[in-house]
């Protein structure tokens, strides 16, 4: 299989693939290979590991622990931690609130708050979707009323996902309810969780897990400095975050990674003969997602992410989606009470969040396609 | 790591865009084209464009371009059947003799040969078994042959002692020939005690022609990927300005849902298909990776290629269904392709024999 990468980035690879394999400890790895839950201090202790050796937010600017790398390299470095079972660094400190303050807030808020952010000393959570907010993310309605130097906050956010773990919340908040358009009138805010008035109940999910949250904000007041930018432009930064959050997330690696694993386990149980078929199958489809992946990354450098990037997310969900229902299957009768069947339920999710499929297949439609 | 093409292959492809674009520059005009005798037309014009060479000069990456250039107007000249994989073979099997006397004559297109390798009831084997050598004589059955009534010569596949051999047969030979569903021809022919030549040693040479088949599957691939291209074109063009109810087809979210799961397809097919081709194109492969690769080039073709050449038809209604409309051509190639090149099933079991090869299959090596 010689789809050749050049000499550099090839040993670009390789010293990923060692500084993965060796400097992350093996019990996260292994628990992460294994599918299993990791605790909060295992998630930071790894990506502290990353960030100590600048590898933690390579997309950030520069001046703030980034890397000048192509999109290629981002994508092998993304790759290979999935392959290794690396917890990836933390999507809202890493690809979402970072890259957000770091091109958008004022220098005071980047000081107190990037290196911090990139070293998961503090746990950020998303405040973006409400309860009549979902893929129609504009129709918000929590609320943010000035008062001297003060937002007064009030509403409910949901679908927080691991928001208690959360030290901070960014917040997109209603700051002019009369805006001509629901879009121009919707700020982007930085509140600290502790902040007197803020409630987080963990919802129950269809795993038997809690790792989405609702979040009531009520009357919780709020220092205008902590303020992303200008006051009802936070559209714009939420829709370059959303861009940012479609990026990486076909998981082929991850994807890769699970079949294999399927496949030592159809052969250990003596089953292998079975599932073959199926296994080869997404191996293939993996094998045409993988290269489309390589070639969106070899394409969008300098410019806009390649249009192709809603194909990533469509398949890529889905076969991350397969691939869970294969390593169920193939526990028959016993899948019943195992973690397998819990996350391929779970998994359900990966079609819903980071805009659903339907809304992929309308920007297709729309965009690429002209329709 | 390159998916883009160099500024000479560019020129190749607009050379053959142009070439094939004129010759078969309507629907209509390939249907009358398929309707007489042989049944292609562009045939003279691509020899003397140097692209009846590409096989024997050029790597897999210009094959690939030039067929996919000839599928995206569903050309009926049997390039792949004739150039890739008979003379192919005839290039990579045959003595210093039969190269010399054969490989430039069907360059310049002076000779079409096509490989007699298929038979009756046995799907996608190469082994021979219904038609076997001895003696200097072939007896036995092949079927399907595509275009074996216009072709000066056959290279045959059949029994020896130890395997499969292949062998050159010019005449002395029956065949019942149909037409078959996309335009073409294909033909039954029947052997008995028709003189045949050795191609080459006449030794088994099985895995030659295993490899010419993936090889030509490789570029069959491309022709599908051409055909799907611009089958999704036409159907999304059509969206666009059909009107039902008084409004253009594209204002209802059923159909451009389609048309975008059809574009997530496509994206997927070019990826392998291109792949597949990076992996024919790269002299440190081994015959075994581009066997797999070819499988996985013809999944897609199996796959994406029903996908979309069905969904194309749906998506017209009624019009998709005609002779008349380009569309349902495009199908009729598109499944024809897949026919030929193996199916999902036979694929998957090549690909399951190898199961054990990787643990992550990675298309970067």
């Amino acid at each position: 299989m010689r789809l050749q990468l050049s000499p550099e980035d090839q040993k670009f690879r390789e010293e990923m693939r060692e500084f993965f394999t060796t400097q992350i400890p093996e019990r996260i790895r292994s628990k992460v290979i294994a599918r299993q839950e990791l605790s909060k201090e295992e998630m930071v202790e790894s990506q502290q590991i990353l960030n100590a050796a600048g590898l933690a937010v390579p997309g950030w600017p520069l001046e703030w622990g980034g890397k000048d790398w192509s999109q290629l390299q981002r994508h092998i470095w993304h790759e290979e931690m999935q392959l290794a079972g690396v917890p990836q660094p933390l999507a809202f400190n890493a690809s979402m609130v970072g890259p957000v303050i770091a091109n958008f807030a004022s220098q005071e808020l980047k000081e107190r708050f990037l290196a911090k952010t990139a070293n998961l000393d503090i746990w950020w959570a998303q405040g973006f979707s409400e309860p009549d907010a979902g893929s129609d993310l504009a129709s918000l309605r929590t609320t943010a009323v000035r008062e001297g130097d003060e937002y007064v906050v009030n509403g409910q956010k949901t679908w927080t996902t691991l928001g208690q773990y959360g030290d901070w919340i960014f917040m997109l908040v209603r700051t002019d309810p009369a805006a001509p358009k629901k879009q121009q009138g919707i700020s982007f805010l930085l509140i600290d969780m502790t902040t007197p008035g803020v409630t987080v109940r963990p919802i129950e999910l269809i795993d038997g897990g809690f790792e989405v949250n609702e979040v009531f904000f009520d009357n919780v007041r709020v220092p205008v400095g902590n303020l992303v930018g200008e006051e009802n432009a936070g559209w714009t930064y939420a829709k370059f975050l959303l861009g940012n959050e479609r990026v990486g997330i076909a998981q082929v690696g991850a994807s890769q990674r699970h079949l294999a694993t399927a496949k030592e386990i159809a052969k250990e149980r003596g089953v292998l003969d079975r599932f073959a078929s199926r296994i080869v199958s997404l191996e293939s489809e993996l094998l045409a997602l993988e290269t489309t992946a390589l070639r969106v990354a070899a394409h969008s450098d300098g410019g806009k992410p390649h249009p192709a990037s809603s194909v990533l997310k469509i398949k890529g969900s889905v076969l991350i989606q397969a691939v869970s229902e294969l390593l169920m299957d193939i526990e028959g009768p016993a899948a019943t009470t195992s973690w397998n069947s819990r996350v391929f339920l779970n998994n359900r999710k990966v079609s819903i969040f980071g805009g659903s499929n339907e809304v992929q297949r309308t920007i297709i439609a729309g965009t690429i396609l002209g329709l | 790591m390159e998916f883009t093409i160099d500024t000479e292959q560019q020129s190749l492809v607009q050379a053959v865009r142009g070439l094939v674009g004129k010759t078969y520059d309507s629907s209509e005009a390939r249907r009358a084209v398929t309707k007489a005798e042989p049944g292609f037309a562009a045939w003279d014009q691509l020899a003397e464009m140097g692209v009846l060479s590409l096989p024997f000069e050029a790597t897999a990456a210009e094959v690939s371009l030039a067929a996919e250039e000839l599928g995206r107007v569903i050309a009926p000249d049997p390039f792949v059947e004739s150039i890739v994989l008979a003379g192919g073979l005839i290039n990579s099997v045959g003595t210093d003799e039969q190269k010399s006397e054969l490989v430039d004559a069907i360059a310049e297109g002076q000779t079409l040969p096509v490989l007699a390798w298929l038979e009756p009831n046995r799907g996608w084997s190469a082994q021979a078994v219904s038609v076997t050598y001895s003696d200097g004589k072939l007896n036995g059955v092949k079927s399907t042959v595509v275009q074996a009534d216009r072709a000066d010569l056959l290279v045959v596949s059949a029994a020896v002692d130890g395997g499969t051999g292949l062998f050159l047969v010019t005449d002395g030979y029956a065949t019942e020939t149909e037409r078959t569903h996309d335009g073409s021809r294909a033909a039954t022919v029947t052997f008995s005690d028709t003189p045949a030549v050795a191609l080459g040693d006449g030794g088994d040479a099985l895995a030659a022609l295993e490899h010419a088949l993936n090889l030509a599957r490789i570029a069959y691939a491309h022709e599908a990927l051409g055909a799907m291209a611009v089958a999704l074109d036409i159907t999304v063009g059509y969206l666009k300005t059909r009107k039902q109810f008084g409004v253009t087809l594209n204002k209802f979210q059923a159909l451009t849902f389609r048309a975008a799961d059809m574009y997530v397809e496509l994206e997927l097919a070019r990826s392998a298909i291109t792949w597949a081709t990076i992996v024919a194109a790269d002299e440190g492969s081994t015959p075994e990776d581009v066997a797999a690769a070819a499988s996985h080039a013809a999944l897609q073709v199996a796959r994406a290629g029903r996908h979309i050449a069905l969904d194309a038809i749906q998506l017209h209604g009624g019009i998709g269904m005609t002779a008349e409309y380009s569309v349902g051509h495009y199908a009729s190639r598109i499944l024809a392709i897949g026919q030929m090149i193996g199916d999902e099933t036979f694929h998957l079991d090549r690909l399951a024999a190898r199961i054990d090869d990787h643990t992550v299959l990675d298309p970067i090596g």
